[in-house]
Formats: C-alpha cells, sequence, structure tokens
C-alpha cells in the first residue's frame, strides 16, 4: 500500500528561502538547496519548491536553484510559481523537477492543464488551489472560494467545483491550501481537506496550517490526504521531519520510515 | 562506465544524475559501437509506450538495444524500460522489444488497498516490495525499504522472471530479470538511498560480470 507522503515546502525568493504568514511579510531564512537537502535526508518524501517572486529576472536564478537541488537530492520534487506556459514547463521539468505546480495560471487559463498533461503526462501537473472559507452562496455552493494571486483575488469560484474541473482537464495530483489557516499553527482545514477528497479520485495534498505533526497525522486520515505539506512547522526547528513521521506511524499511519 | 540509452526519455537526466552522485561514469547514448563496448546499459523511460517504441526505433536504438543484449552487456530497465521490454502492451495496444517474454496491462479500477480505500490510477507514491527470488541488485537493501513509483500500466513478465512483488489492489511485479538483465517498474534514481543502492548494485554486478569475462 502507498505511504502517506510528508512534503516540505519551500518558498524562494530571489534564489533565499522565506516563509510568510498568510501571505505577507516573507522573511529570509536559508539557502533553499541546503534547507532541501537536510529535509531529504530527513526523510521527506517529496519536496514543493515555489518562486514567489516569479518575476523575469528572478526567473534564471530559481532555475539555478532547481539544478542545484536535482543533483542533490533523489527523491521527487515540484516546482511552482508562476508558470503559465508549456515551455516554461518544459523548463523547470528539464531543470531535474518531476512535476510542476500550477496556480493562479490555471485559474486564469484552465487549458494549462490539459496542454501540460498532454505534454508531460497528467502525473507531472499538480494544480495548487488557495482556498477561502465564505458564506455558502449560489456560486459557491461549497462555501469555499477560489482565490489567486497569492491570496489577493477572489474568483467568485466554487473549491469543489474547479477541484472536479481540474481532474477533467488533466490534473494529476491536488495541493489544496486553505488561506484561513495558512500559517496559523492551528492545524490543517479538515472539512475542506475531506470535502476535496471526497469530490475527486486524485491524490489530494492537505497544505496551510500545521502546527504540531499531530495537525499531519489527522490530514491523512480524517482528512484523507495522500500527503501533508508543512513549512513553518519544519522550517524552525520546532520539529524535524523524522519527528514528524515517527508521530505519525505512532497513531497508525503507513509512512516511510528511513533507513 | 554505464551507458544511458538515448532516446528522448524524461528521466534520462535523473538517472545521469544520480550516477554522477555516486561517482558511476556514464554516457548517454544510442551508439550500438558504444552500447556494446560499455560495462552496463540503463534504460529509463517515462511517458507512453507507442511513443517511445517509435522514438527507439527512429533514432536506432531499438536495435542496439537488442544486440548489445545477445552480447550479454547488462541491462537495467527502469518504469517504461521495464514495460518496454515485454513482449507486448496495452498501451495503445502497442508491439514492444520482446527481449523478454510477457505483457503490460493497465490498472484495473475499483480494486481496493488494505486499509479499504479504492486505489487511484496512476499508482504514484512510495511502495515497498516484496522479494520472490533472490537478486544482487537488492543486496543490502531492508526488506521493507520502499521505492517511488509513477505508472499507471503494470509488467507481467513470464513467471519466472519476477523478482519482486508490490501491494497495491493486488500483487503486481514490480521487478523482474535474471542474472545481468534487469527492470524495476519503480524509479530507482528518486528513490532516495536504496533506490541508489540498488543502482550502486548493477555497477558493481557489471564491473564483476566484465572482470569474469
Amino acid at each position: 500500500m502507498l505511504s502517506k507522503r510528508v512534503i516540505p515546502c519551500l518558498d524562494v525568493r530571489a534564489g533565499r528561502l522565506t516563509k510568510g504568514i498568510q501571505f505577507v511579510g516573507n522573511e529570509d531564512i536559508g539557502d533553499p538547496v541546503e534547507r532541501a537537502r537536510r529535509y531529504y535526508e530527513e526523510g521527506a518524501d517529496e519536496i514543493i519548491f515555489y518562486d514567489i517572486t516569479a518575476s523575469a529576472e528572478s526567473r534564471g536564478i530559481f532555475l539555478d536553484v532547481v539544478e542545484r537541488v536535482a543533483e542533490q537530492i533523489f527523491i521527487p520534487f515540484s516546482v511552482g510559481g508562476g508558470i503559465a506556459t508549456v515551455p516554461q514547463m518544459r523548463e523547470v521539468l528539464l531543470a531535474g523537477a518531476e512535476k510542476i505546480s500550477v496556480n493562479s495560471a490555471a485559474v486564469c487559463n484552465p487549458r494549462i492543464i490539459s496542454e501540460g498533461a498532454d505534454a508531460f503526462g497528467s502525473q507531472a501537473i499538480v494544480v495548487g488551489m488557495d482556498v477561502l472559507k465564505v458564506p455558502v452562496c449560489e456560486a459557491i455552493p461549497s462555501g469555499y472560494e477560489i482565490v489567486i494571486y497569492g491570496g489577493r483575488k477572489r474568483m467568485g469560484m466554487d473549491a469543489l467545483a474547479w477541484a472536479v474541473r481540474c481532474q477533467d482537464l488533466g490534473a494529476g495530483e491536488l495541493c489544496v491550501n486553505s488561506i484561513d489557516a495558512d500559517g496559523t499553527k492551528n492545524g490543517y482545514e479538515l472539512t475542506l481537506t475531506r470535502a476535496v477528497v471526497n469530490a475527486v479520485s486524485l491524490p489530494v495534498i492537505a497544505s496551510g496550517g500545521a502546527g504540531e505533526p499531530r495537525h499531519m497525522y489527522e490530514a491523512v486520515s480524517a482528512g484523507g490526504a495522500s500527503a501533508a505539506l508543512v513549512a513553518s512547522i519544519v522550517h524552525y526547528g520546532a520539529y524535524s521531519i523524522r519527528d514528524c513521521k515517527a508521530y505519525m506511524a505512532r497513531c497508525g499511519a503507513k509512512v516511510r520510515r528511513l533507513w | 562506465m554505464l551507458a544511458i540509452l538515448e532516446y528522448g526519455a524524461g528521466n534520462q537526466t535523473s538517472v545521469r544524475r544520480a550516477l554522477k552522485h555516486l561517482r558511476i561514469p556514464c554516457v548517454i547514448t544510442a551508439d550500438p559501437a558504444t552500447l556494446a563496448r560499455v560495462e552496463g546499459i540503463i534504460f529509463p523511460g517515462v511517458g507512453a509506450a507507442g511513443q517511445a517504441m517509435r522514438a527507439l526505433v527512429a533514432n536506432g536504438a531499438a536495435g542496439a538495444l537488442r544486440l548489445a543484449v545477445e552480447r550479454g552487456v547488462p541491462l537495467l530497465g527502469i518504469c517504461l524500460g521495464c514495460q518496454i521490454l515485454l513482449t507486448r502492451s496495452e498501451e495503445n495496444d502497442t508491439r514492444t522489444l520482446d527481449i523478454v517474454p510477457g505483457v503490460c496491462r493497465r490498472f484495473e479500477k475499483d480494486l481496493a488497498q488494505e486499509d479499504g480505500s479504492l486505489v487511484q490510477v496512476p499508482h504514484m507514491g512510495w511502495n515497498s516490495l516484496r522479494a520472490r527470488a533472490k537478486s544482487p541488485l537488492l543486496e543490502g537493501i531492508a526488506h521493507d525499504a520502499e521505492f517511488y513509483f509513477v505508472h499507471s500500466y503494470y509488467v507481467n513478465p513470464m513467471s519466472s522472471f519476477v523478482i519482486a512483488t508490490t501491494f497495491y489492489g493486488f500483487e503486481f511485479c514490480s521487478m523482474y530479470g535474471r542474472d545481468g538483465l534487469w527492470a524495476v517498474q519503480f524509479h530507482p534514481e528518486k528513490s532516495g538511498a536504496p533506490g541508489l543502492t540498488l543502482l550502486r548494485n548493477f555497477y558493481s554486478y557489471c564491473r564483476e560480470s566484465r572482470c569474469a569475462q
């Protein structure tokens, strides 16, 4: 049986690692390549890198980070941030990534999902969704709305309907980030996670809100997610990836142990 | 020196990086003379069987590979490479290399995992092996070590070739072969330490078999 995955997420700005709280106030917390290697050695099952500046001038620096990571870590990793075209996808795959994560670009132009899946296979296309809890209304029957541009723009789109659409377009995986929970360390938004898991037959990565290993266990058990994404919980040394996985295993989750 | 078979496979660079990390010299090539001369060949692969077969035939890699295997050059097929070594694939109903007798089939839907959850296709993530036969490639690897898989089709080689199976709704063959000719469904180049050990074991076998000649 497949193991539940633990996926550290590294936000990279101009070649440096940063971590913001609810999408604002980013601070420099180190070298992403060094950090990726440490997480790999601690037992991370996969790593996600986001180029959070994603400007034309930072693109080259970021690709260099991707290449240096690929030379040192021998587990799959995804790359996201400002990727909007098939040639841009090809660029990061050639630099050594296994998967591309698209978010705002997919909402603005859903065809990029099917074009990416056709060109590189569904397994290479992860759709990241930033989701805000809102009052239920006609356009948003689930009470979960899609927002883009790093949480700045509400789209009036229902998150569950979007999740199903992403699946139909050929996405291989969904990374569901709760903006309400992100950075709070109060736990994942389990109701949202479970709702998306039930709506699609794709692997779902729960994101946003991990503050202790128990939250990660909840994401893959009650939440039904295939993977738990972590950031500040491991970035600041509160827990190591190994601590998190050991806890999950003790609770009964199947996780990959290190040898 | 190992050769990575060149035919535009998506993971050839990842394999090269893993070998570089292990300080195993390698070259990416489809040149028949080079392939006949190297100590071993890695046959990578990602993507669809039909398109890969076309690429293999178009650049002459298919013929060069067959020739090298006939001459006894050790071979390791990875993922799609593992599938294409068989006779036929259900993927686009493709006739494949037929170096090992067997067929490649699509995962059935509606199968359940041990915890009752339905399997999703592709089978993507970390899973373990159940050894069915001894292999020098698994030397020094813990019996419950996990490897990284990404695939929608599974191999069904002649049963005498099966080395390990993996459970995903049912037990499918995740590694097959015989001395000097192996194939793995998972990605050793992306499976952390156990995957790197398997690649190193393959290279050690290649060195030893070359010395023995």
